[in-house]
């Protein structure tokens, strides 16, 4: 009887560290979405919306996901520096400017473009820190 | 027998509930207030309550057109504040905002008045353009550009609502965020945080309410 629990505990606890050992990149890609939710809320909400929808012809919604893919790489400096120029989204031209958020760190920078990669309908996974800090080193 | 009373307690109780539901709702009178005393058509002379009003206001709108307040005379009106730069609480100000145009789009009796108080930049060439592409067209929503002087005292003075010039602020100035209700007689009826979705639903509610009161 003795020998029966004991198995059974180590059993159990075998199968408890299988289930929780999730890849280490499935871990990160949730604390990016949570972390990127919040900066979301306080940083682009207001003109893009909650559901990434937009604002009229004054804000592009965050739904395009061809574009989202095509631009992978401009992105972060995107977030950071904003925008000047015209951009093209679901075929509408969008004129007005985005302001930038230079007050967002690298890691914060890539915690929002996660959420916003990987919200709205779009799916394109896991952009790490290292990748984002590069990519901010070569902005225009 | 103590059975019986307490139906009948219950009855009483329903009874005053329903009936207090029944009461016109009117919405409460904001800003200053005195008494003054009235004649009234018989020439009895009574006492009444005079409430705080709009002022005659002129200012150009976004079709560079000189827009007074006989635009909303004898009309329900929603006010604000905000300018066309901003990046921070106008979005959201106005997304909810749309919701309430698109709502009472097609009543005669309200209409939506925004006022910039970016006085160096917000011409109404830019007024029309933001307008446009906000989704606004017709002069149901008026985007009004006047003086520092006349807009910011009408703002603070009149809908006391705070604005201000501020270098400090990342878009240059500050404002609060607030939809005036404005009734047909010029008397601030209603003032909710345009940034909170919950005040805008309660304007939606009160503007049938505030119309009910005309209809006699």
């Amino acid at each position: 009887m003795r020998k029966f629990i004991i198995h059974s505990i180590l059993i159990c606890s075998v199968i408890a560290i299988i289930i929780s050992c999730q890849n280490q990149e499935t871990i990160d890609l949730q604390n990016y979405m949570s972390n990127g939710k919040d900066i979301y809320k306080a940083k682009c909400q207001n003109c893009h919306g909650e559901n990434g929808e937009g604002l009229g012809q004054l804000a592009p919604p965050l739904t395009d996901s061809v574009f989202l893919k095509t631009n992978k790489a401009r992105l972060a400096c995107i977030i950071k520096n904003g925008a000047s120029e015209t951009l093209v989204i679901h075929d509408k031209t969008y004129q007005e400017k985005m302001p930038g958020f230079p007050e967002l760190a690298d890691i914060d920078v890539a915690q929002v473009m996660v959420y916003v990669t990987n919200s709205f309908g779009n799916k394109q996974g896991f952009v790490s820190y290292d990748q984002v800090s590069t990519q901010l080193q070569n902005c225009k | 027998m103590i059975k019986n009373h307490f139906f009948i307690a219950i009855c009483l109780a329903l009874f005053t509930f329903f009936y207090a539901c029944k009461q016109d709702k009117k919405l409460p009178f904001y800003g200053e207030r005195h008494a003054e005393t009235v004649k009234d058509a018989n020439g009895t002379e009574k006492i009444d309550t005079v409430y705080q009003t709009i002022p005659n206001w002129s200012f150009l709108n976004q079709d560079s057109v000189v827009t007074t307040n006989k635009a909303t005379d004898g009309k329900i009106y929603i006010a604000d504040f905000f300018f066309t730069s901003c990046t921070t609480i106008c979005p959201t100000m106005h997304r909810n905002l749309m919701t309430v145009y698109n709502e009472f789009k097609s009543n005669p009796d309200v209409m939506f008045v925004s006022h910039t108080i970016d006085f160096k930049y917000d011409k109404p060439s830019v007024l029309k353009k933001y307008a446009q592409k906000l989704g606004v067209d017709g002069s149901k929503w008026q985007f009004l550009y006047g003086t520092k002087d006349s807009v910011y005292t009408l703002a603070e003075k009149n809908y006391l609502v705070a604005v201000g010039e501020d270098s400090t602020a990342k878009d240059g100035y500050i404002h609060q965020g607030y939809l005036v209700l404005i009734d047909k007689d010029r008397r601030i009826r209603g003032a909710y945080d345009g940034t909170k979705e919950d005040q805008v639903e309660q304007l939606k509610r009160d503007i049938p309410v505030l119309l009910a009161e005309y209809k006699k």
